[in-house]
């Protein structure tokens, strides 16, 4: 079967692993499935932050309680991060070529990311819940 | 010696400049500026939770002269990853690959962000001055 007979591993043992990252389909999907999201709540964003202009404190904080908004604010801000987590990681992997300043970056951004999707969905039901 | 008559790709400084390579590169420049304007939608979400003196600071802030530059910075970044964004999610079911298709779409991207980033302005200037 094979031309050198001392190789007594299977071909399938040496090719395993050796091909992609594993995850990179799953990243490029989710990039994707996250921007689809966006194009709709980023849209609703803006909407909303332009109804709210001039807005003062109390009619703000109203409209962010409002169940509809509480909730569309909060699928935005978690779909917001993660597809930034997503982006900069293909950044970062494109034009950092050091190995521990790749690693210490992007895991440095998915710690931000995840502190500010946390506070910015801890805000929102702080105000929705009136605490 | 290395044989210097093959082609060489030539780096950017060099390269003549084609609307396709520029749509490309503020998708990334607009993508990293909208990572760091997460913060902000933070920032805003967490004034409006923690109080009123809060959320006036954060105003007065974003009122500024550098507050607004950053905001419309912001809102163009938006809508230009948007609509290219849209455009890129489209070219990803195979649509638009033809030269003459794909330098249109990337023109389509540039001059409907700024359309709607003047749309925006103008909503803004017309309800009141920047608040």
């Amino acid at each position: 079967m094979s031309a050198n007979a001392k190789e007594l591993r299977n071909p399938l043992k040496r090719a395993r692993g050796l091909g992609s990252a594993q995850s990179g389909m799953s990243h490029w999907w989710t990039q994707r499935v996250t921007a689809a999201a966006l194009v709709v709540l980023a849209l609703w964003f803006v909407i909303t932050v332009l109804s709210l202009l001039h807005a003062d404190y109390a009619t703000a904080r109203a409209a962010v309680a409002k169940p509809w908004n509480a909730l569309l604010l909060i699928l935005f801000v978690v779909t917001m991060f993660w597809h930034a987590v997503l982006g900069l990681q293909v950044v970062i992997e494109d034009y950092v070529h050091t190995r521990w300043k790749e690693i210490v970056l992007r895991v440095a951004i998915k710690f931000l990311a995840v502190l500010g999707a946390l506070a910015g969905v801890l805000a929102v039901l702080r105000i929705a819940l009136g605490a | 010696m290395a044989d210097t008559r093959r082609p060489l790709s030539p780096h950017l400084q060099i390269y003549k400049w084609q609307v396709q390579m520029v749509t490309s590169i503020l998708h990334r420049a607009t993508g990293i500026a909208l990572a760091v304007g997460t913060l902000l939608v933070v920032w805003a979400l967490l004034s409006i939770a923690s109080g009123e003196a809060a959320f006036d600071q954060f105003k007065v802030c974003m009122g500024s002269p550098l507050g607004i530059v950053l905001l419309v910075g912001w809102s163009w970044a938006l809508f230009y990853h948007l609509c290219n964004g849209i455009r890129h999610l489209l070219q990803d079911t195979g649509m638009g690959f033809a030269i003459p298709q794909f330098v249109r779409s990337s023109w389509l991207s540039v001059i409907v962000s700024l359309v709607l980033v003047i749309v925006v302005w103008a909503c803004v200037l017309t309800t009141g001055g920047a608040a």
